[in-house]
């Protein structure tokens, strides 16, 4: 057995970290910088099997502040690419970071179908609703409305939510967390490491410059308690400050009632499953929005599935076992062949 | 009985042609199996139409399969037919203008109806005199209904009984040809083997045409094509794109790294995922992506991930994977990209072969992004050039372009089998352990300037790489103005130093210097040294210089060309071969013979053309 035990400066690089003062990605590398060394002692992983594999934008500047293997690639294409490492070593620990931009936009459809494969890679999406390296365009997550440089009359699409994407192409783990909540965070990752399969961690994160306080109608500290619910399987539904609010199901939708009042008890309130395999009440929580409800932080969707990089390996391990080729030569001489 | 006279022949051009559901390519093949194992020569030409199942019996619909046979090697699937087997109308008159003046056209004359005919778009009711072919030799069989005769009795329904069709025209050929069905028969009993009563209506029907042809008295002679002096070994029939897989599973096991394939179905490149996807047993990883662009970023992740990675495309493919070709080339990864060229641009010829994008592997990304450009030029010889480009990508740490084409990759020979004791060793520069003062990624052996290779999983080497320009040793992000200019000549010249890696040029021919070169590169090279070597055997000073390594070009490229008076570059393209000459050696004069017709040269066309020059 080998000894795993890591200290979150074990996976710090000795790159200067060149994001913006206040930017929210500093939160999440300190997020998962104190994750992996939790990751390592439970999951038995030596420091050398992380790799970190990221798109183009802000956030996937991150490997290069992690002392791990690092691969950044070109926009868009993390998630095929960390599939092609996952792939060809399936005991590495890989970790694709991507932006909103990179990962819905113009790395839609390798967004889509990693989760569609359930190959065992760890996403994590950073949310800001915004382009920032490229200063300040909207993305697939800008609110409807939204006025960026190239909306300057608001914009007219309608937004992505991330977790129903994610649910839409059968995904079997979905996290959600905010960058101020570094516990949570860190939380979110390792039950995504634990998790055979893709799992998707998205992470609201402010980008101070160019759309400051985009997630401030929830994410604020002053009322943060009340306008969001962090879920963990097992638990029930309940929330805020005075931790008297909870979700009830009632007809086909989700309700928010307060416990105490006109007869709702703690007993009436929904339970969090989050290995369930029916994806129903995961959709209702992965869509709910302030002020009608509060938004889901925490672990909302993780079942156990077949995973891409598994079968594939079963597959090549049991006929390699039966084979009657064994080599080339014996390649070369299978089939019809003749002698002169 | 009586005995026909026989009359042997040293070359034979045979095409079979129907309705692309007809059979036809499985009718060529079997032909093809039977006269290879007698031990002739055999080259293979797949013409077919994008289309899968096209309107019946009309001309768009028709799909051919011309192979040649010969008493000696073949190089090249012959430009004119001896034999045409149409099995209706259209494909008489899709392929009438290939048939050569003494040649036997055999119909199935049951479809030369009125409907048929007219289907096939001809103006008169007689089809053979508005073809100009009625003086030919045709026989007229009926083989439709000949084939629902023979079983009549055979429990399979109509549609499976006419279906047989294509047997009873072998059979036919069998005849013609004094070949037996028993190498087709054992074939037909394999395939068929869970439906025996498919095997047994496949073998009367082609017994039924074998006996047609003998008691009908249909040829006034047979003929034999005596067996090639072939070097004595195992042979198998190949075409290119499988010879293409195996290259790259033989690279695979000498370089110990277990083989990875990313990739998008694409005409005509498929079969090579397809044949990876086989080979499980050999340990072979294939992913078919949800892109062109997934299919490259997959195997770029697994090549830093330890693998021997390749992905395969056709043109349309290498134009979305440009930006993560430049990606490899940043990181310095090995990767093999296989481009089997196809007519252009866009979509193009889906199903007819070109070499028009040379231009596009050489150049066709942003920034100074070289790379090692190779390409196949036999269907068997893919298996070389496959093997070499995994040789070269994996000891210089550079993406490798294979650049094969659809007339190599569909066309098939017989394929002497080399054994793997042969073939070279190939040593991957693999870190084990971290160096003293620890691991450097682009730090670089003196003589390659090739990078190590570090892969994730390995303590203490733990290192990024990525598209932004790197530091020169450490490999960490840089924007020094003098440190991006030395990357910039340093994979330039890695790449340029593959050039000592790889075999001299060579010239078939006059070696010392003569009249007219001949100059030419990859698929090409089967009809260009045909006709290079009829015109030697009448005494004419023509020599051919053919490429198989085009970035770098082998050293001794230049001393090659100065020793001719007259240099013609022949290519199924436009000329960018050619430009490139006059780029890299640029005081020659350089004449061009082109062709952009989606089909290969023929050798007829190239003696012409080159005599032409002789001339003048």
């Amino acid at each position: 057995m080998e000894n795993c035990k890591y200290t979150a400066a074990d996976f710090k690089s000795d790159q200067e970290v060149k994001w913006c003062p206040g930017c929210g990605d500093h939160a999440i590398l300190n997020a998962v910088q104190k994750a992996l060394p939790e990751v390592a002692e439970r999951l038995n992983y030596t420091h050398e099997r992380f790799t970190f594999v990221s798109g183009i934008g802000c956030s996937s500047r991150f490997p290069y502040y992690m002392q791990t293997f690092g691969f950044h690639g070109i926009h868009g294409r993390a998630a095929a690419i960390a599939t092609g490492v996952k792939v060809s070593n399936p005991k590495l620990s890989v970790w694709q970071i991507s932006g909103d931009g990179d990962a819905l936009a113009i790395g839609g459809n390798h967004f889509i179908h990693a989760i569609r494969r359930n190959i065992d890679i760890n996403i994590i999406l950073f949310n800001n609703e915004i382009y920032g390296l490229t200063k300040g365009q909207y993305s697939p997550t800008s609110k409807l409305g939204k006025i960026t440089k190239t909306s300057p009359f608001g914009t007219i699409e309608h937004p992505f939510t991330p977790g129903e994407l994610v649910l839409g192409a059968r995904g079997t783990f979905y996290a959600r967390s905010l960058d101020v909540e570094i516990n949570t965070t860190k939380e979110c990752l390792v039950a995504a490491a634990e998790h055979d399969g893709t799992s998707v961690t998205e992470v609201l994160q402010n980008c101070v410059i160019f759309n400051d306080k985009t997630h401030d109608q929830f994410a604020n500290r002053e009322w943060r308690e009340d306008r969001t619910i962090t879920l963990r399987h097992g638990e029930p539904m309940i929330f805020g400050k005075n931790r008297d609010k909870g979700l009830v199901l009632e007809g086909l939708g989700l309700r928010v009632v307060t416990i105490g009042q006109d007869g709702w008890t703690e007993k009436d309130i929904l339970v969090h499953d989050a290995h369930n395999p029916n994806p129903g009440i995961h959709m209702m929580l992965v869509g709910m929005r302030y002020p009608d409800y509060p938004v889901a932080l925490g672990v909302i969707r993780d079942v156990p599935d077949k995973t891409y990089d598994q079968s594939l390996q079963k597959q090549v391990d049991e006929i390699h076992d039966t084979a009657k080729i064994h080599n080339v030569d014996e390649l070369l001489h299978s089939g019809d062949t003749w002698e002169l | 009985m009586d005995k026909k006279t026989e009359t042997a022949l040293d070359d034979v051009v045979i095409r079979f042609s129907g309705d692309s559901g007809d059979g036809m390519q499985m009718t060529g093949t079997l032909f093809t199996d039977t006269s290879a194992y007698l031990g002739n020569g055999v080259s293979t030409f797949p013409d077919f139409p994008a289309e899968i199942r096209a309107p019946q019996g009309t001309v768009s619909g028709v799909s051919g399969f011309q192979l040649h046979f010969g008493s000696h090697r073949v190089n090249t699937p012959g430009d004119y037919c001896d034999v045409l087997v149409a099995m209706n109308p259209a494909a008489l008159k899709a392929n009438a203008k290939w048939l050569k003046k003494t040649a036997t056209v055999i119909v199935d004359i049951d479809s030369f109806n009125d409907k048929g005919i007219e289907k096939a778009g001809f103006k008169s009711d007689n089809p053979f005199e508005e073809l100009g072919i009625e003086g030919y030799n045709i026989v007229y069989a009926p083989i439709t209904s000949m084939t629902k005769e023979t079983l009549k009795d055979s429990p399979l329904d109509n549609k499976s009984v006419v279906k047989c069709k294509n047997m009873f025209a072998l059979g036919i050929c069998y005849f013609m040809f004094n070949l037996p069905c028993d190498h087709t028969e054992r074939f037909i009993d394999k395939k068929f083997g869970k439906k025996p009563d498919v095997a047994d209506a496949n073998k009367k029907v082609l017994n039924a045409g074998y006996n047609y042809a003998h008691n009908t008295h249909t040829f006034a002679s047979t003929y034999t094509v005596a067996p090639a002096t072939l070097e004595k070994g195992t042979y198998r029939s190949i075409d290119g794109n499988q010879a293409t897989a195996w290259g790259f599973i033989a690279a695979s096991e000498k370089s110990g790294r277990p083989l990875f394939c990313g990739s998008y179905p694409i005409t005509p490149a498929t079969h090579i995922l397809e044949e990876l996807a086989k080979r499980k047993d050999l340990g072979v990883k294939t992913l078919q992506a949800e892109d062109e662009i997934a299919g490259i970023c997959t195997s770029i992740g697994a090549a830093y991930a330890g693998s021997f990675a390749v992905t395969t495309t056709s043109g349309p493919g290498l134009s979305l994977k440009s930006e993560a070709i430049g990606l490899a080339v940043m990181t310095e990864l090995p990767l093999v990209i296989v481009d089997v060229q196809r007519g252009g641009p866009s979509t193009g010829l889906p199903t007819k072969t070109e070499q028009s994008d040379l231009m596009q592997a050489l150049w066709g990304r942003n920034g100074e992004c070289p790379l090692v450009v190779i390409a196949g030029s036999t269907p068997s010889n893919c298996f070389h050039y496959a093997f070499m480009a995994g040789k070269i990508a994996m000891e210089h740490m550079t993406p490798v372009i294979l650049l094969n084409d659809g007339f190599i990759a569909n066309g098939s020979e017989p394929w002497r089998i080399p054994s793997m004791k042969d073939y070279p060793a190939i040593n991957p520069p693999i870190v084990t352990e971290a160096p003293e003062g620890g691991y450097m990624p682009y730090a670089r052996d003196a003589e390659r300037l090739a990078r190590r290779w570090a892969l994730p999983g390995t303590k203490g080497v733990e290192h990024r790489v990525g598209g932004l320009e790197k530091d020169f040793i450490k490999g960490s992000v840089s924007h020094d103005p003098i440190n991006h200019q030395r990357m910039v000549d340093i994979r330039r010249d890695k790449v340029a130093r593959v050039a000592d890696y790889i075999p001299e040029q060579t010239v078939y021919g006059s070696e010392n210097g003569g009249e007219l070169l001949v100059v030419g590169w990859g698929g090409t090279w089967g009809h260009l040294y045909s006709a290079v070597k009829a015109l030697r055997e009448e005494g004419k000073d023509v020599s051919l210089c053919h490429f198989n390594y085009i970035n770098p070009l082998p050293k001794n490229t230049g001393d090659i060309l100065a020793r001719y008076k007259k240099i013609v570059v022949c290519e199924l393209n436009d000329g960018q071969f050619a430009n490139y000459l006059r780029m890299t050696h640029q005081k020659f004069d350089y004449k061009q013979f082109n062709k952009t017709q989606g089909l290969p040269f023929t050798v007829t066309e190239l003696v012409d053309k080159f005599n032409e020059l002789l001339a003048e």
